[in-house]
């Protein structure tokens, strides 16, 4: 990657934050409401593109590790914890959830091991449903001790909180470890015979995804005010997050966020549509994964190597 | 009772998930496709069927018909809209095919979802049994139409065991499956193999949508439980052997219905899932699959 490239992204990207970042003195705060769950979507997506771009990890289930920092987080909120105290909570309680998806990782390869990840949602939505008298079961649960209730805080903090993965996310990728996940995602046999520790970084790999996952299911359910499995774990969830992640582009980063607000606001602006919105909305991602395989953000980079 | 009452049921569901599975698993052994639109197809043929039989007034046998061949028309459009671009597209690196095939089809179920959503709502529909009466076995009340479901869907998967082993058709998607160059060096055009795999795949999701909607009916919301479903059974009983997905939907389908019977109907599906992580876990390679 060139110099010139890196601070032409750099610079697109500011100018991009800066955009955002004064727009709620023109915006209404519905607006503002839609893109702070964008923005929590974002997240989502950057660590859901960490696991599958660069480990070359087939996660069909994000969601499984948000809804558990996203329940946990919510079920201590009503035990009347502290935010920060919910948060880290939440964060450990995803990274122990990585790890136990991480063990069969590393047993298994592709379509297995994505369909474990899609039975780990599945078998947290039935416990979920189970456990109706803590988790509040099918209807959901409100949060009584919300971030903020004013719509402009809540957005910057969002906004704030993307950029601030964003940037984490995207200098790991770019850092040793994320090369050498890079590799042993397309080559683990190659990449153990040059000497990495592929384990251990694919454990790293499933704990970073984790604590950003885990941390924005958590800020979600606090912004929210409520949390329930229709909007956090239910399977169509994690669906908008991979959809999201290679619309933008995978092994991007950048491009995961960007697919995220960019499907987010397509939807919530098709939304008169009524049923046809969802039809709409897919038609339109599998044409970009039929046409622009690199995704929307990939395109953009690397206009050179498109066949 | 209970016993004969689990017993008989859980043999009408086996069948029925047995039926809907084998399409799913042999597609994926002939060509290594794993269809993640089958519940959307099946549906589709369902609530086509319930349509041109009941709205239409065309009775339940034409329904029938129409509904399996929309399920193959469905199973068409899946190929030449998604799959075969993806398979052929060069800007795809081949090592990553299988995870385009797979966000691809999913997105085209839902699109499927979307689109019958919109055209029949998601209210869940039950077509009219095909045959009527009650018989009584044992003492346990027994639809005519459950045991003709059972029966048709293993006459069903009779028919294909038939057409793979004994037609020369058939020998040559299992040659397919084995080693596609050497095929294509013996002079075979594989992309006629694969269309003859999906039209099978076509008839098979078709039967089993419609059976389903006379069984136990279908919403649209069920797709992706429909798929999920299929793809367990295949997981368990090995991707890509058709035994094995029979013997799968056998132990899933009991599992289920005991569980419904004995211990609690909310709890269904639970079972199954554990067993799926089961297997996965220490025999990722199924019940009965090859590696």
């Amino acid at each position: 990657m060139s110099a010139l490239l890196r601070s032409k992204v750099a610079w697109v990207a500011a100018a991009a934050i800066l955009a955002a970042a004064v727009l709620p003195l023109g915006v209404s705060a519905y607006v503002l409401g839609v893109l702070t769950t964008a923005y929590y979507f974002g997240v989502f997506s950057m660590a859901w593109d960490l696991l599958f771009g660069f480990a070359g990890e087939v996660n069909f289930g994000p969601t499984f590790l948000i809804g558990l920092g996203a329940y946990t987080a919510a079920i201590l909120d009503n035990r009347g914890l502290p935010i920060p105290l919910c948060v880290l909570a939440a964060a450990l309680a995803a990274v122990i959830g990585g790890m136990l998806l991480a063990m069969p990782a590393l047993r298994l390869r592709g379509p297995y091991f994505g369909l474990v990840t899609l039975v780990a949602v599945l078998l947290l939505q039935n416990a979920i449903v189970i456990f109706a008298g803590v988790t509040g079961g099918e209807i959901g649960m409100t949060v009584p001790n919300v971030l903020s209730i004013d719509a402009r805080v809540n957005y910057w903090f969002a906004l704030a909180f993307m950029v601030v993965c964003g940037v984490l996310l995207f200098g790991l990728s770019r850092s040793a470890i994320g090369l050498i996940l890079q590799a042993s995602g397309q080559d683990p046999i190659e990449a153990a015979a040059l000497g990495f520790n592929v384990v251990k970084h694919k454990i790293v790999a499933f704990a970073i995804s984790a604590i950003f996952s885990g941390i924005a299911g958590a800020l979600l359910v606090l912004y929210m005010g409520a949390a329930s499995v229709g909007t956090i774990v239910d399977i169509a969830i994690g669906v908008q997050i991979i959809i999201s992640a290679v619309l933008g582009g995978r092994r991007t980063i950048i491009g995961a966020a960007l697919g995220a607000v960019l499907l987010l606001v397509a939807a919530e602006w098709l939304r008169p549509l009524g049923q046809l919105n969802t039809l709409v909305v897919s038609a339109f991602a599998l044409a970009v994964i039929l046409f622009f395989p690199d995704g929307l953000l990939g395109y953009v980079l690397r206009p050179k190597e498109q066949g | 009772m209970t016993a004969l009452q689990i017993l008989i049921d859980g043999f009408v569901i086996s069948s029925l998930y047995a039926l809907a599975a084998v399409g799913f698993t042999l597609m994926f052994g002939v060509s290594g496709v794993l269809n993640l639109a089958h519940g959307a197809i099946m549906v589709v043929a369902a609530l086509v069927g319930w349509w041109a039989a009941g709205q239409l007034g065309l009775g339940v046998y034409a329904g029938t018909a129409i509904g399996i061949l929309a399920g193959l028309l469905a199973a068409y459009l899946t190929y030449f809209i998604v799959v075969r671009p993806i398979q052929r597209s060069r800007k795809i690196p081949r090592e990553e095919t299988e995870i385009f095939v797979l966000t691809g089809t999913l997105l085209w179920g839902i699109m499927l979802q979307g689109g019958l959503a919109y055209l029949f709502s998601d209210n869940p529909i039950t077509m009219r049994p095909l045959i009527g009466g009650i018989t009584t076995i044992g003492g346990v009340r027994v639809p005519w139409n459950e045991i003709m479901i059972a029966a048709v869907s293993w006459v069903v998967i009779g028919l294909l065991w038939l057409l793979i082993n004994r037609t020369p058709a058939g020998k040559a998607m299992l040659a397919a499956s084995m080693n596609p160059r050497g095929l294509t060096l013996l002079g075979f055009d594989l992309s006629r193999i694969y269309l003859l795999v999906w039209t099978i795949y076509g008839v098979l999701a078709g039967t089993a949508g419609v059976l389903l909607a006379s069984f136990l009916g279908v919403s649209t919301a069920n797709t992706g439980q429909l798929t999920a479903s299929a793809f367990s059974i295949v997981v368990v009983g090995g991707l890509g052997s058709v035994s094995g997905s029979l013997v799968a939907a056998f132990i899933v389908g009991y599992l289920e219905t005991a569980t419904a019977y004995l211990v609690n109907p909310t709890l269904r599906p639970i079972p199954a899932l554990v067993l799926l992580v089961l297997v996965v876990y220490f025999r990722p390679q199924g019940l009965l699959g090859r590696r």
